[in-house]
């Protein structure tokens, strides 16, 4: 347990220092969110169930945040450090795998977590973003949401032997779920035709599972069992072929 | 270890490798790129799994008891790297608080230089540097076998020598100590035993001089002489092998007491050139005519 508070301290400590990191999960968001708000306001749109535009961007800034984590800096992270050979250094020690992996779930969570309240805080400050109508439900949301997406980070970067390539599927799934999921452009916009097509996409299940407890329209039963699916099938998969070198 | 084997697809890694380590030795692994050295010591330390064969570690089974042995093996990687943005200081720190009972990582600093630099980022670091807190990550288990993989590659001269002067104080220290190496230098410098591998078998095992002082060890003699002298009257001396001129300059291979026996020859001759000298097979000479190769750094 001591090897795993350290670890987890210690990567804590080294994800503060990497600057790219720190930018994606905390100030990106910020300013789509600025950037949109500024366009669009928060003003209440029948559009949008009677919620403001900010509101309904935030909902999807949640996923988008986790996607950011889950497949932009685990597999790089991750595939590094492999690369560099810290795995394979760690695997030398009495550390277990799962203990890293348990670690690195821990520090990006951590990460997660905070970019999601800071957005949440300036989100409340500047526009006034409305209160969720089941806020304890969607934590527990949340939680789902990050645990499915980081197992999947870790087993792209565990099928994938170089930061590299790593990083190459890693876009190549987050980039459209980023435009196609709701994260970043309210899906209410999308034509009828398209709204169809991109809604299985696993992060347009995250996106509606958050706005669905948010705007109280309940639990999507769908989106938990899918987002339980992905998390058990990814961490089947990861446990079977995650290599250290 | 008996009778180890392992193949990775085509190519056959490791082929029936046998070999015993004394406790407090330090044990040399020679041997060309590629000869199989690193999956050797991967398999020693546990970290991959021998197709055939028994391994015991510190009388220990390497396979069933692994979970043990990694608190008792210390080992530093080839190539092996940190994270760029780790302090010295944390590294040690964070290595340490794996283990039960751990060296106290503070006298590692001052044991290994590295005080001065315990808020630098490894990142920052020059490669001594480096390897100087890779040998402190190895000890700071405590361990009772300590596996030295490549320990010297790409530093300067310099530093390598102190890190000779390092691995010299583990084995002080009572710690046995496995130096895979391609440099020979470092392993007749350093190592009480060699084995040379090659093609994932064993060329020859024992203690250096051993392997140095054998029946085939060629001996160089090399002497001016005037133009008179006719380097002729030295064939058929017991000994010589062979007998060459180059101006002034007279060379003599051989065997055995070839001093001696040239020495008398040109003392009957009246002469005593003041410049004799005789060059040993060095390690490096024993190792090309084993492995058959040049070596490829």
């Amino acid at each position: 347990m001591r090897g795993l508070r350290m670890l987890t301290l210690s990567e804590f400590k080294l994800f503060i220092r990497e600057p790219a990191a720190a930018f994606f999960t905390l100030a990106f968001p910020l300013i789509l969110l600025f950037v949109f708000g500024s366009i669009f306001g928060n003003d209440r749109d029948p559009d949008f169930g009677n919620w403001g535009a900010a509101d309904v961007m935030v909902q999807g800034y949640i996923g988008l945040i986790i996607g950011t984590v889950a497949f932009m800096g685990i597999p790089v992270t991750i595939g590094s450090y492999r690369q560099y050979g810290i795995l394979k250094w760690l695997r030398a020690t009495p550390v277990t795998s799962p203990t890293v992996i348990v670690a690195h779930i821990i520090v990006n969570g951590i990460v997660t977590g905070m970019g999601t309240m800071l957005l949440l805080i300036v989100g409340r400050l500047v526009y006034g973003l409305r209160t969720p109508e089941a806020p304890f439900a969607l934590v527990g949301a949340w939680l789902l949401s990050y645990l499915s997406f980081s197992v999947v980070g870790f087993t792209l970067a565990g099928i994938f032997s170089t930061a590299r390539t790593a990083q190459a599927v890693g876009s190549a799934i987050y980039f459209p779920q980023m435009f196609l999921s709701g994260a970043s452009f309210p899906r209410e916009l999308f034509p009828d035709g398209l709204e169809r097509a991109t809604r299985f996409l696993p992060m347009t299940q995250i996106n509606i599972l958050v706005s669905d407890l948010w705007r109280g329209d309940g639990l999507n039963w769908i989106a938990v069992m899918s987002l339980s699916l992905i998390g058990m099938a990814a961490a089947v998969i990861a446990f079977r072929y995650f290599r250290c070198e | 270890m008996r009778d180890v084997s392992k193949r990775y697809g085509d190519h056959q890694a490791l082929n029936h490798v046998s070999l015993t380590i004394h406790q407090g030795e330090i044990f040399g692994i020679i041997g060309p790129n590629g000869a199989g050295k690193s999956t050797l010591v991967g398999i020693i330390a546990g970290l991959r799994d021998a197709d055939s064969g028994k391994i015991d570690v510190l009388g220990k089974d390497v396979v069933a008891e692994r979970a043990s042995l990694r608190h008792e093996v210390g080992i530093q990687l080839q190539e092996a790297q940190l994270q760029e943005l780790i302090t010295v200081e944390e590294a040690l720190r964070l290595y340490s608080s794996f283990y039960e009972h751990p060296n106290p990582w503070e006298p590692l600093l001052d044991d290994w230089g590295l005080r001065a630099k315990r808020k630098d980022r490894f990142g920052n670091l020059s490669g001594g540097q480096k390897q100087r807190l890779f040998i402190a990550l190895a000890l700071i288990s405590n361990p009772k076998l300590v596996i030295l993989d490549e320990l010297t590659t790409g530093l300067d001269p310099q530093a390598r020598r102190e890190s000779w002067e390092h691995v010299e104080r583990i084995r002080d220290s009572g710690t046995t100590i496995i130096l895979v190496s391609h440099f020979m230098e470092e392993a007749e410098r350093l190592c009480d035993r060699i084995a040379v591998i090659d093609g994932g078998e064993i060329r020859a095992i024992g203690p250096v001089a051993d392997l140095l002082d054998n029946d085939t060890t060629t001996l160089r003699l090399g002497f001016t002489a005037p133009p008179t002298f006719d380097e002729y009257l030295l064939e058929g001396l017991d000994g010589v092998i062979d007998v060459g001129r180059t101006g002034e300059q007279i060379n003599v291979t051989g065997t055995g007491y070839l001093m001696a026996t040239v020495s008398h020859a040109l003392a009957a001759l009246k002469l005593n050139p003041p410049d004799i000298h005789m060059e040993q097979d060095t390690l490096e000479d024993v190792f090309i005519r084993l492995t058959g190769t040049e070596q490829r750094d």
